[in-house]
């Protein structure tokens, strides 16, 4: 019999891969390429979406296909997994982007946010779409074109141009572009613009209305598993069968089926999601409500989210800006040359700080410096750093939810870190585990794709296709963990406020 | 015999011009001290500097000795980094071949342990990395020493610890073993450790195909080998596969 697989495609911030998987769920071959970063001005984070297409049609997906020597007809599905809430809007004739996407990390729309908070209030919005205002979130941005480039309101309105994430952007053209291309996104997707109800999982009007967003620019809302069309070149008549975006798809992929299962996703930022199953979970701590997976037609699953702004990336601003290491692994090279954080702490509030704190007023803070503190102090303390973000926002699930987390799965760059995989053990006093596939992101989009085209049978059979790679568990004296958690808590106390509106 | 090649020839003029006088030159300098042409020397200046040994200041544009030219005798791959680079394809390993993945590189005449993945089976398992095993009884070992990623001689006096009566502790003993693993290009290590126990490795390759670890699968013998105690040939074929996959991440291209 000859092997068919699925492929996933994860169009990530720093890069765009592809990974073929086969019935057991194993990895058969991958590809990537990385996408240039703009910074314009400072706060400001932007992409080309042109690129990130182009380099999917003619080096990924090429690529991915010949590392497993097999042509499209043996790819049984597509799935797609995509940073989150970065803005695409682009002309419906030519298929050309009106600007560059403007990212997730991008903070341009603080002044507006603020204002949205100071005088509307967050109930009006955690009502209808489950998210408190931040700039996290498209819909602020998708204003702040309008009010920026002439003419595209009146445009929007005429359906000329059209908004999607990168999910939506990727499969209109994979679809045919200008010639017919799909326009739809999925439920995960749709329920971080701000604009989507998250009881009903449609546009919802006030929102719109208030973010004064045409419908007519507006994707279609699809259940996150679904087979939405046949894609054309690069995939000629493979089917396009799920798209998450890619927090979301990590939950599936590490198989978090079940309410009360949690996982947390070390990249760039780190995203920590609990599965609050089909009862919809409102936070009193800081987190967020979003949708977690919508397979056809059943009902979605909800889930938590406890998104951590600065984590990779603090350890690439230690190689990149501050040039202490050449590599980011290297960095527990270093930490491991020293017995302890030497009393210093790193709070990377770079853009202010994310859940559970909210405080865009806060910037990042060394504290602690004394004339001891060498660069193998300083590395411990970027690795610390994540390990308590972690922490304070597992505090936080545990009081919103009602049974405490028993242990953390963990996948993402940074589970290749082990020093810091036994301190996240240590300050969360649970077990951590890696799954044999660090690469869940993809497999979750592969997973929900593989589900329609039949590939796969039921959600009991993926989680059989889950094995354990790595367990860390918790080896520090309760009383230092105490000591280190109130040191680092008065370290947080001294980011906040910084930044003057 | 061919003779000397001239590009090698020229690599080293340009690394001693460097070492020289104040070790900082542009590209013209360069050029003109050694009589060579402004494109041959940025070519090989090029290479040097995509091995690390010379190194290129951003804002200048001068060049200099790279600092892994300080450290030739060392490993100059940083192990957290060989992990990281590693992780996807030993996880792959461990899932095709049902048994536990381990990568290791020389240490003070032993094998590090510097990557671990459990056996897909679920059970209580705890990690390896961090511990030691010995060069001449483990596969991981063996690939060590067969290809020149650490010396056999510091073992040899006195005669290396006898684990079992398989463990090979003679001189003439492990010298056969190793050429026959040079020839075949992998190794397994049959109960020599550990009665019950066997490990099937190969060769991880740097830059230039460098040997600068070993990664390899161990577990039962009656698992990874057949009845008459040979590695199972497809369990070779898989941790082979797995090696070449973390090779080529690592820049050795023909491998």
């Amino acid at each position: 019999m000859v092997e068919r697989y699925v492929i996933s495609i994860d169009q990530g911030t720093l890069s765009t891969r592809c990974i073929l998987f086969d019935q057991q769920g194993r990895l058969v071959s991958v590809a990537q390429r990385e996408h240039e970063q703009y910074y314009a001005k400072p706060g400001w984070a932007e992409h080309d979406p042109t690129e990130i297409w182009s380099h999917l049609r003619r080096t990924v997906v090429p690529r991915a296909l010949e590392g497993a020597g097999v042509g499209p007809d043996r790819i049984t599905a597509i799935g797609i997994a995509n940073q989150r809430e970065t803005t695409v809007v682009w002309d419906r004739r030519t298929g050309v982007p009106v600007c560059h996407a403007i990212t997730w990390q991008d903070t341009r729309t603080s002044g507006y946010v603020e204002r949205l908070r100071r005088t509307t209030g967050d109930d009006f919005f955690l009502e209808r779409c489950g998210l408190s205002p931040t700039t996290y979130f498209s819909a602020p941005r998708l204003r702040w074109l309008f009010d920026h480039v002439e003419g595209l309101r009146a445009r929007a309105e005429r359906g000329e141009v059209l908004f999607g994430t990168m999910e939506s952007w990727l499969i209109w053209n994979l679809t045919g572009g200008p010639d017919g291309g799909l326009h739809l996104t999925d439920a995960t997707n749709a329920s971080r613009t701000m604009l989507m109800n998250i009881r009903t999982l449609t546009w919802d009007d006030e929102l719109l209305a208030y973010f004064d967003v045409p419908r007519a620019m507006l994707p279609e809302i699809r259940p996150s598993a679904e087979c939405y069309g046949m894609a054309r070149a690069p995939l000629p008549d493979v089917p396009i069968c799920a798209a998450l975006g890619d927090q979301q798809a990590a939950l599936f992929g590490q198989t978090c089926f079940a309410c009360g299962e949690a996982k947390c996703t070390y990249g760039t930022g780190s995203f920590l999601l609990l599965n609050t199953g089909t009862e919809l979970v409102r936070s009193r701590h800081g987190l967020l409500t979003t949708v977690g997976y919508q397979i056809g037609d059943e009902p979605a699953v909800y889930a938590l989210e406890g998104p951590i702004a600065v984590t990779g990336s603090l350890v690439q601003w230690f190689r990149d800006r501050l040039g202490m290491i050449h590599s980011a692994p290297e960095i527990e090279t270093l930490a491991r040359g020293v017995e302890d954080n030497g009393g210093c702490y790193i709070v990377p509030a770079f853009s202010g700080l994310f859940a559970p704190h909210w405080r865009s007023d806060a910037r990042g803070v060394i504290v602690g410096l004394t004339s001891y503190i060498t660069r193998g102090h300083l590395a411990r303390a970027v690795l610390e750093a994540t390990g308590w973000q972690t922490r304070e926002v597992v505090d936080a699930m545990n009081a919103d939810s009602p049974r405490p987390l028993r242990q953390l799965k963990v996948d993402g760059g940074m589970t290749s870190n082990n020093l810091l995989m036994q301190f996240l053990a240590d300050v969360l006093d649970v077990p951590v585990v890696r799954p044999m596939v660090s690469e869940t992101v993809s497999l979750g989009a592969a997973y929900a794709a593989g589900l329609v085209s039949g590939y796969w049978p039921d959600l009991e059979g993926l989680r059989r296709n889950w094995h354990r790679a790595a367990q860390w568990m918790p080896t520090m004296d309760p009383a230092r963990r105490e000591a280190e958690y109130e040191n680092w808590r008065r370290a947080v106390e001294r980011s906040l406020g910084w930044a003057r509106p | 015999m061919a003779g000397p090649v001239q590009s090698i020839e020229r690599a080293a003029a340009i690394l001693r011009l460097l070492a020289q006088g104040s070790g900082r030159l542009s590209l013209g300098e360069v050029a003109a001290s050694l009589g060579l042409a402004k494109g041959t020397a940025h070519g090989i200046l090029r290479t040097l500097q995509s091995v690390d040994f010379v190194e290129q200041d951003r804002a200048t544009g001068k060049y200099q000795l790279g600092a892994a030219l300080l450290h030739l005798g060392t490993s100059y791959l940083d192990i957290n980094e060989l992990r990281s680079r590693s992780i996807n394809w030993t996880d792959a390993l461990a899932a095709r071949s049902g048994e536990a993945v381990r990568l290791g590189v020389p240490l003070e005449g032993k094998v590090l342990i510097v990557h671990h993945v459990f056996r897909p089976d679920d059970t209580f398992q705890t990690l390896d990395v961090g511990s030691l095993l010995p060069l001449h009884a483990s596969a991981l070992g063996k690939i060590l020493l067969a290809f020149g990623a650490t010396p056999l001689e510091p073992l040899m006096d006195p005669e290396p610890e006898s684990y079992t009566r398989h463990t090979l502790v003679s001189r003439q003993q492990l010298n056969r073993a190793l050429s026959e693993i040079r020839e075949a290009g992998w190794a397994a290590a049959v109960q020599e450790m550990m009665i019950g126990e066997a490990d099937i490795a190969a060769p991880v390759r740097g830059q230039g195909g460098l040997v600068v670890g070993a990664v390899g699968i161990s577990g039962a013998v009656d698992r990874l080998c057949d009845s008459r105690g040979r590695p199972q040939a497809p369990l070779v074929g898989l941790t082979r596969d797995a090696a070449r996959a973390i090779s080529r991440d690592l820049g050795a291209a023909r491998w």
